[in-house]
């Protein structure tokens, strides 16, 4: 009985192939794309941790010599003779060919369990043997293995837990390579320390104690980029569902009197239930194992992109491979079997409760009444009013969250009450039989198309939404950049000594050198890091103030006042002329509040006398350097070959900018990549509805091809409805979007970074959209409108037919 | 001779090869005429009603109305045929489910680009629909339906009204006065009518009378 | 005793080098075996022998606290040379691991140290002798001119414990098998081995409850090699015991699928050492315990017939088990039988 029954249910697909390919395709792609997203930003999360758990830094606190430069080995040797559990570790950089190589040297030995990337020890590839002794081993990740493939490297091991640009060797080959023999950059703490050891300050002194960072500075900072994606990447998959929806909705209708007739000959509504269960299981499993497949092409198709854009804007190094992570295609295919059963539970509950004998009503499902759409329109204000709610009272980042999807879902909930508002009022205007026919009719479509059209617009507002947003940031940050990289150059001394020598030897070839000299410390509770400045034309004529005292400078300058980050402000609830006070009990009124963007901490800039006095401790490594823009490059030179200094110790102002527009115009890319697949699953959302609604369509267009309209008319007039409904659904995405990159901007961003940023609009860029917007919706409309306009007479005469 | 069939032979492609619906039909009829075309099921009746509606095309002869040959027009002059010139009154209404019946009934009328407020204002009255004007098709029964879709047709005034069991849904009293109404605008117009049924009461009624057997007229 | 530090090497090694313990047995990868006949020769001897794969300096004492408790306290440095000789700071091969525990009735604390050779942070050397990792050390407190661990100075602390014990000998250091050639199989694997099992101990413990000051006995393990096991051997039980009467026992039995290979010396009042013939030593285990997911036996019969010994062994603690990068249990034992008396037990192979 079973596999009768199912064989029969399954013809129907077999009938209809392409509404099963719709089904299919609509749910793969949903699920690729939201695997695909899932996929990078684990990969990215992946990757900061090994990049933040290099040699334990993430969780191990570590002692550094206290005037910046290396430890003695010898020092290291007697904090261990008495009874501190350190490891040494020799960090530098050091080029081969192309490739800049950060070399980590460690003691395999000592170097706490926590701290271990690599197990030398206990094999992980290599041996001891091996690793200490010459020509001694590189432990580097395969991007960087190929990348230094002809270089002069001691023998290579790849392993998938170094970060790529980095390569960990022993150290005794780092103070070889690094040309620092008996040197150390820093010590490891062990988490256990003997119970009994000669205090520190006794058995080395001039050593600085450093805790790990509280959380993974990089994670934060990337989290508004993985954000995008996510938010992308969940709805497309929401867009996605649509389409099964309403593919699993019109299969249930059209089979209907099947479902009867099965009923009616013995099959019981449980089992006819399970059965149609069963049918739906398959479909999400195979479209998922589908859709995780195609998401991982996706995935491996933008991770370079991504890559550079994490490394170029963060620093972030990602590695350009995709790795396939169980977790994540297994949850790809979960959220596929979900996501169909969630579209289908309407269906399975009308297979279930259905009356033996009513009468078919093939169209009941495509006449959904008005009443229906009055229904959603209140469920959507009520959903205003929640947003509305939440956006007066709610705080943090997931009330951001919550206010974004109430804005899109009622957004969505009251499109086809606009649509039916804008179409009666096309009737009222028109005059002509057959317009006023199209815009009844058109209206009689609604309820089959809304799903669909709702879907496109998300996927519309989506994209106005982040792109405005996107957008903003790019031109925020890129005046920003202008205005805080004023100087031409940025120097930065390795320790106390070398930053003074820099100094001395720029000051009689420059304009001015300016100090950037900071401390950290506490403010108001958070981790704050305190800059001192000089009074300059530069600060006063550049600085990204976004709110000021009228003689803000002055003030600074004379020590009176401070200036506060946008971050510590907003995190306080700072306005001008608050007293901040700063670590050590001085306070001072806030004279001014800057814009300091990609940067999750707290910042008080004071006068740098003041900083000085206050803080004698604090570091004076870094100066900024005015001088002629022709004679930046120059200078920059002299200074790296007069002091022989590392290449990274100056930059100029130039490059910063031109690498940061580079990346912007990468991260672009990837958000363009994942617009077009939005829209494109958007674009099928709509192709599905009007395929399925074309086959009941004929019965209705006959009539008026008996009275004298041609079919390429007809078929003329198909295509018009598709833009019509179009054209509606992107106004509407208009103000929807702009709303969304509103909450992204002044609300998300807010909440999770501590910074606003104004938001542009970009008129130009809508126009674009919505032209595609009606490519998408003619489209989808013309393999229906085609098989219209050839559809034969005898196919159209069969619904006068006395038989039918 | 408003209509005039000549030696019309139509075939449909079948599973078991071409079949043979109609093997050599001619007729006429003339303005101001009516004519009953009976036969059994399947005896070619709507092939014949379809071709002569320009809806599809013989293989052989000739169609000629207001004496203009319609077979081998290309598709927009026989949709300019059926808008002008024919109007059809379908044995399944087939109203159009989106509009009311106030716009079913201008429907035609207005395609053909002669509404007349009038005569649309006498139809709703002499077949019933005064009550039904805001109605929609799906929320009316049969016999309403059929009756919209002989108004739709009566007012766009066609010169050629052709019916397909346009009274078969309706009790017979009914039935009786909308024929009556039918013939009398087909005579104060000039138009013609030709209608297929199964009736001989109803075809007792009309000017002339074919019958169709097997694809042939007897 | 041997096995263990086959395994450290193993470990230290990497797969390279675990094809097997034949592997080890018949390539000596350009280190020196030890020869018999070789004469051992004081102090040189006390210090390391980097052209060995192997060696040890390994301390154990059975204590008896002010509070009236027992106690037991383990000292060991392992040297493992990852190819034979010296280099230059971080160059050196030679690798060095040090072991330390201390057991109560119902607490076993056990810390483990690594370091590489060459810069400072471990080694041995034998005038002034001093054996040293990280803050551990065992040195000498000899007078100039006398034995150099005849009096010995021994600390080590972990993250929750700590000792400092006086160690001084009352008899001479005992070479085992002829004159400190030590045969391990019948296929003549060897090492060179000797021991001080004749230390009073006095000196402090720290546990999580306080200090607690300490007296005792001791007993000091000196042994190098290159080719430590033979291929069937899985593992081994060692014993140094001390009888009430004066007199000592060092036996061992190597396992494999037979009866296993036993050696022992027993040691006269006198500090005379008497090398049994192999196989002489039996020893049967009488009672398993559940430790650490391992059956280890805590209480053992020993016999040696021709010295009149039959006695019983019985874990101080059962839960003597060393958590280290390669674990085994090390712990003191009572002896009740036909003798009584203190030691202590190792080990290794126990599934």
């Amino acid at each position: 009985m079973y596999t009768n029954s199912l064989v029969a249910l399954l013809s129907h697909w077999w009938r209809k192939p392409l509404q099963l390919a719709m089904l299919l395709l609509g749910l793969s792609l949903a699920t690729a794309i939201w695997s695909a997203v899932q996929a990078i930003n684990d990969e990215a999360r992946a990757s900061y941790a090994r990049a933040a758990a290099m040699v334990g830094q993430d969780r191990l606190p570590s002692l550094f010599a206290a005037d910046g430069t290396y430890i003695n080995q010898a020092v290291y040797v007697s904090l261990r003779r008495s009874g501190w559990s350190v490891s040494p570790v020799l960090e530098g950089t050091k080029r081969y060919g192309d490739v800049r190589l950060r070399i980590i040297g460690i003691d395999p030995l000592t170097l706490p369990a926590e701290a271990r990337q690599v197990d030398v020890v206990a094999g992980g590839g290599g041996s001891l043997r091996e690793f200490i002794a010459q020509p001694g081993l590189f432990y580097v990740s395969a991007e960087t293995a190929s990348a230094l493939m002809d270089e002069q490297t001691p023998p290579l091991r790849i392993v998938k837990s170094v970060p790529p640009g980095v390569a960990i060797t022993d150290i005794g080959q780092a103070q070889v390579l690094l040309g620092a023999p008996g040197k150390l950059s820093r010590m490891i703490l062990s988490p256990q320390q003997p119970l009994v050891q000669v205090p520190l300050a006794a058995a080395a002194p001039g050593l600085v104690r450093k805790e790990p960072p509280a959380e993974s500075a990089m994670s934060r900072l990337t989290d508004s980029f993985h954000l995008n994606l996510t938010a992308f990447g969940f709805l497309a998959f929401a867009v996605g569902l649509f389409i099964v929806h309403s593919a699993v909705g019109l299969a249930f209708e059209q089979r209907r009197s099947m479902f009867r007739t099965l009923r009616a000959l013995g099959l019981p509504s449980r089992s006819l239930v399970l059965l149609l269960a069963l049918e739906l299981l398959t479909f999400a499993v195979v479209a998922g194992c589908v859709g995780v497949a195609m998401g991982y092409l996706v995935a491996a198709m933008l991770l370079p992109d991504v890559a550079t854009s994490l490394r170029g804007l963060y620093g972030a190094e990602l590695e350009g491979t995709l790795s396939l992570r169980p977790s994540v295609w297994g949850a790809g295919l979960i959220i596929a079997i979900l996501g169909t059963f969630a579209s289908g539970l309407q269906g399975l509950w009308q297979a279930a409760r259905m009356p033996l004998l009513a009468p078919a009503r093939p169209r009941a499902w495509a006449l959904a009444s008005e009443q229906q759409i009055l229904v959603q329109a209140i469920v959507a204000t009520l959903l205003l009013v929640m947003a509305g709610g939440l956006l007066m009272f709610g705080t943090g980042l997931i009330a951001g969250f919550a206010l974004l999807a109430t804005l899109l879902l009622s957004g969505a909930l009251v499109l086809p009450l606009l649509l039916m508002l804008a179409l009666k009022a096309g009737t009222w205007v028109s005059r002509g039989a057959v317009l006023q026919w199209f815009w009844s009719d058109t209206r009689q479509q609604l309820p089959g198309l809304s799903l669909a059209l709702m879907a496109l617009l998300l996927a519309l507002a989506a994209n106005i939404g982040v792109g405005s947003m996107v957008s903003s940031f790019r031109l925020t940050f890129l005046g920003w950049l202008d205005q805080r990289l004023a100087s031409e150059l940025y120097v930065a001394g390795r320790n106390t000594a070398e930053a003074e020598t820099m100094h001395d030897w720029l000051v009689p070839r420059s304009d001015a050198v300016l100090p950037i000299w900071n401390t950290e410390g506490e403010v108001m509770g958070q981790p704050v890091l305190i800059y001192g400045i000089v009074d300059h034309a530069t600060y006063r004529a550049k600085w990204p103030m976004l709110e000021a005292m009228p003689n803000v400078w002055d003030e600074v300058a004379a020590g009176k006042a401070l200036l506060a980050n946008e971050q510590l402000a907003r995190r306080n609830h700072l306005k001008l002329g608050d007293s901040v006070r700063l670590p050590g009990g001085h306070a001072l009124p806030v004279a001014g509040i800057f814009s300091d963007y990609g940067n999750p901490k707290g910042q008080v800039i004071i006068a740098n006398d003041l900083l000085v006095r206050f803080y004698p401790e604090a570091s004076r490594l870094r100066y900024a350097v005015r001088v002629a823009p022709a004679k930046a490059a120059d200078l920059a030179d002299a200074l790296r070959s007069a002091l022989n200094l590392p290449e990274e110790a100056v930059i100029d102002q130039a490059s910063i900018k031109a690498t940061s527009l580079k990346i912007f115009e990468r991260t672009f890319a990837v958000t363009a990549a994942l617009n077009v697949l939005t829209l494109g699953v958007a674009a099928l959302a709509m192709l599905a509805s009007f395929v399925t609604l074309s086959g009941m369509r004929v019965a209705q267009l006959a009539p008026l091809w008996a009275m004298g309209l041609t079919r390429p008319h007809i078929a003329g007039l198909e295509l018009l409805r598709s833009l019509a409904l179009a054209a509606v659904t992107v106004l509407a995405a208009i103000p929807l979007g702009l709303g969304l990159a509103w909450v992204l901007l002044a609300v998300v961003n807010v909440e999770a970074f501590g910074w606003r940023l104004p938001l542009y609009i970009f008129p130009f860029e809508w126009l674009k959209l919505g032209l595609l917007a009606l490519l998408v919706a003619g489209l989808s409309v013309l393999l229906p409108a085609i098989r219209l306009m050839r559809l034969a007479p005898a196919d159209l005469l069969r619904i006068f037919a006395d038989e039918r | 001779m408003l209509l005039a069939v000549s030696n019309v032979t139509k075939s449909y492609a079948t599973g078991e090869g071409k079949l043979q619906v109609l093997k050599g039909v001619s007729f006429s009829l003339e303005a101001g005429g009516s004519l009953a075309l009976t036969g059994e099921s399947g005896s070619g009746k709507s092939t014949l009603l379809h071709l002569v509606a320009g809806l599809d095309s013989p293989d052989a002869g000739e169609i000629v109305i207001e004496g203009k040959n319609i077979v081998g027009l290309g598709d927009a002059q026989l949709a300019a045929l059926r808008r002008q010139s024919v109007g059809l009154v379908f044995q399944q209404y087939n109203l159009i489910p989106s509009l009311d019946v106030a716009a079913n009934l201008a429907f035609h009328s207005r395609l053909a680009g002669r509404d007349d407020a009038d005569l649309r204002a006498m139809l709703t009255e002499r077949l019933g629909l005064t009550g039904l004007l805001d109605r929609y098709p799906e929320q009316l029964s049969g016999g309403q339906q059929q009756r919209v879709a002989i108004g739709r047709t009566l007012a766009a005034r066609p010169k050629l009204i052709l019916a397909d069991e346009p009274t078969g849904n309706l009790d017979e009293a009914t039935g009786d006065s909308v024929l009556g109404l039918m013939l009398q605008l087909v005579a104060k117009t000039g138009a013609a009518l030709l209608m297929v049924t199964h009736s001989e009461r109803l075809a007792a009624r009309l000017g002339s009378r074919i019958h169709l057997r097997a694809g042939q007229l007897v | 005793m041997n096995a263990k530090a086959c395994l450290f090497y193993l470990c230290l090694a990497g797969p390279a080098m675990a094809q097997g313990f034949a592997g080890l047995g018949s390539d000596s990868g350009g280190f020196a075996l030890p020869q018999e006949g070789t004469v051992l020769n004081f102090p040189q001897d006390h210090g390391p022998h980097p052209q060995f794969r192997i060696e040890w300096w390994y301390v154990t004492a059975n204590l008896h606290g002010a509070d009236g408790q027992s106690y037991g306290a383990q000292w060991t440095l392992f040297r493992a040379a990852l190819s034979p000789g010296e280099g230059e700071g971080w160059q050196s091969p030679q690798a060095w691991m040090g072991h330390a525990a201390l057991t109560s009735k119902d607490s076993h604390h056990v810390a483990e140290r690594l370091a590489r050779g060459g810069i400072g942070q471990a080694g041995v050397t034998f005038t002034p002798f001093v054996a040293f990792i990280d803050d551990w050390k065992m040195a000498s407190k000899s007078a100039p001119g006398a034995d150099e661990i005849a009096d010995l100075e021994v600390s080590a602390a972990g993250t929750d414990f700590a000792y400092d014990l006086t160690l001084s000998a009352k008899g001479p250091i005992v070479l085992h098998g002829q004159s400190g050639y030590s045969v391990k199989s019948p296929e003549g694997q060897a090492s060179h081995y000797y021991s001080q099992p004749a230390y009073k101990v006095s000196g402090q413990i720290t546990l999580p409850g306080g200090p607690v000051a300490v007296t005792g006995q001791a007993w000091l393990d000196r042994e190098w090699s290159s080719q430590p096991l033979s291929a069937n051997q899985s593992g081994w039980d060692w014993f140094s015991l001390h009888f009430d009467d004066g007199t000592k026992l060092m036996g061992y039995r190597l396992r494999d699928s037979g009866a296993g290979f036993s050696v022992a010396t027993w040691i006269a009042g006198d500090g005379r050492a008497e090398p049994q013939a192999p196989g002489a030593l039996r020893v049967t285990p009488l009672e398993t315990a559940r430790v650490a997911d391992h059956d280890i036996p805590v209480r053992w019969r020993i016999e040696l017939p021709g010295k009149g010994i039959n006695v019983t062994t019985k874990a101080l603690n059962p839960n003597a088990w060393m958590n280290t990068q390669v674990p085994y249990w090390e712990g003191p034992v009572t002896i009740e039988g036909s003798h009584q008396g203190e030691g202590y037990v190792e080990m290794t192979g126990y599934q």
